[in-house]
């Protein structure tokens, strides 16, 4: 009888301490893909003040510059307009594209050596490559947490309580430009 | 902490014991007094210790950076707090040639984060992120509260035993002659030896534990630094440059010595291995952090198929 009831109290106190972790791992979840939207509204507030701030001495790489421009007004007005059935997937074409005009600024800023003692362009050149590390570690943080997540619910004893938590699996970000994901090939062999 | 207070009212009515043994006051004030000043202390240390090390160092904070540095290593504390998922530390730099870095606070809402210019002057961008990573791995664990406290703590003991000791000699001779014979037994001889030495080792017992503590942790923060910059190889190089640059870091104290990245005083048993080093070092030998970190990256390297991607082979 007494055994009996501690057996029922324990799995009781486990039921709670299970469904606690996984609803808080939830929201970290939820709270790390916010933090990626942040990050890229961010890059979008940014980009005119950089733009400006080299447009003179960069008169040169004018289309480079306009490039990024249309770019990020573009991914803006994806944004903006929201809704839609393949949002998600519009914004992060936009968001790529972005990112792929900003990596071509960088390399046209590294062919000009003489470029980066003119005070702003070594800004510039430190400004886009923490912005674009501060979106990649964002996504590594959201799916850092999300394969916890992932992990613990589909895991033996707290799957039992996963139903009632309401916990299902989230989906990962995944590079979806083929030029990203593609590994870059050495050829070390001399001909 | 609990363990603190403990040994200070154990040193506290000791001392009473021991008087009362020899016939004096009843009431044991010194070790009401001491325990009070046990508890006050430890709650001090707690609250203003992050200050107290910061300000020890001599670190002005950056709060609008000016020069390219401090741009560069402002960005890069901001990128490692997101990938860390914490909130922004504060930044500090050490005016000092030598290349260190330290973490301070009391919970990640609530932290701080100290390089030198030296780190700073030597450092490659991915080197000093691997560095932040670390610090913030620390801020993470929750070990800056731990150790920060243990900073203060040390301060204490050896402030608090100057003091006493001086008070002792100046007038407890005087009040303790000429009825010493009457209850003299070997209980009281042995617990006299036993308090007094209590009283010496008071300090160095303090600081074991900080380093005891400390060297657990160091490699836990090492293993999340390369979580956050999935770049183990970069924190083996720039503890390598850490390391080859072997001048002891001036402006750190050694109440602080366990908060750093590398050991701050230069001492050279934290690179062996052995009891000695074991029990007296803050840090585990640079070589072990080292070859573990290598191990680390060429494990990653090994799973993305060979593909040499990473910037820092080194």
């Amino acid at each position: 009888m007494w055994v009996l009831l501690a057996v029922a109290v324990i799995a009781v106190l486990w039921m709670v301490s299970a469904y606690n972790g996984l609803i808080s791992l939830k929201n970290q979840t939820v709270n790390a893909f916010k933090q990626i939207d942040v990050q890229l509204k961010r890059r979008h507030d940014l980009i005119p003040n950089l733009v400006n701030a080299v447009k003179g001495a960069m008169d040169f790489e004018r289309s480079t510059l306009e490039a990024v421009i249309q770019a990020r007004n573009q991914a803006v007005k994806v944004n903006a307009s929201g809704g839609g059935p393949d949002a998600v997937k519009q914004i992060s074409q936009a968001e790529n594209a972005l990112s792929g005009a900003l990596s071509r600024l960088l390399v046209t800023v590294e062919r000009y050596p003489e470029l980066k003692a003119t005070g702003n362009i070594g800004q510039l050149q430190e400004e886009l490559t923490s912005t674009e590390n501060k979106i990649a570690f964002a996504r590594q943080l959201y799916n850092d947490t999300a394969t916890q997540y992932n992990t613990k619910q589909q895991q033996f004893p707290t799957t039992l309580v996963a139903g009632l938590a309401h916990a299902s699996v989230t989906e990962l970000w995944e590079i979806d430009d083929q030029a990203e994901r593609a590994v870059p090939q050495v050829d070390l062999s001399r001909r | 902490m609990i363990g603190f207070i403990l040994f200070f009212a154990w040193l506290g009515f000791g001392g009473d014991y021991v008087w009362s043994l020899q016939g004096h006051h009843p009431f044991p004030w010194v070790g009401i007094v001491l325990t009070t000043v046990a508890i006050f202390t430890a709650w001090h240390a707690y609250k203003t210790g992050p200050e107290k090390v910061l300000w020890s160092t001599g670190a002005h904070e950056v709060i609008d950076p000016q020069t390219e540095a401090e741009r560069q290593v402002a960005n890069v504390v901001d990128e490692m707090a997101i990938a860390a998922g914490i909130p922004r530390p504060r930044l500090w730099i050490v005016p000092d040639d030598d290349p260190n870095a330290f973490a301070t606070g009391h919970d990640p809402r609530d932290s701080h984060i100290a390089v030198t210019q030296g780190l700073l002057r030597i450092c490659t961008r991915d080197e000093l992120q691997a560095v932040i990573g670390h610090e913030l791995g620390h801020v993470k664990n929750l070990d800056v509260r731990l150790m920060t406290t243990l900073a203060a703590l040390v301060g204490a003991v050896l402030l608090v035993r100057d003091g006493m000791g001086r008070a002792m000699r100046g007038g407890g001779p005087l009040r303790g002659g000429g009825r010493k014979s009457k209850n003299a037994g070997p209980l009281l001889a042995i617990l006299l030896a036993l308090w007094i030495v209590s009283w010496i080792i008071a300090p160095l017992v303090t600081q074991l534990l900080a380093f005891a503590v400390s060297r657990r942790r160091e490699y836990l923060a090492d293993a999340m630094s390369a979580q956050f910059t999935r770049n183990p190889l970069a924190l083996a190089s720039a503890l390598e440059k850490i390391e080859g640059v072997a001048a002891p870091t001036a402006s750190i104290k050694r109440g602080a010595a366990h908060l750093c990245i590398a050991d701050p005083l230069g001492r050279r048993f934290t690179n062996h291995e052995g009891w000695l080093a074991d029990t007296l070092a803050t840090h585990p030998p640079m070589s072990m952090r080292i070859s573990r970190l290598k191990g680390m990256g060429y494990a990653q390297l090994k799973k993305e198929g060979g593909s040499f991607t990473s910037s820092a082979l080194g």
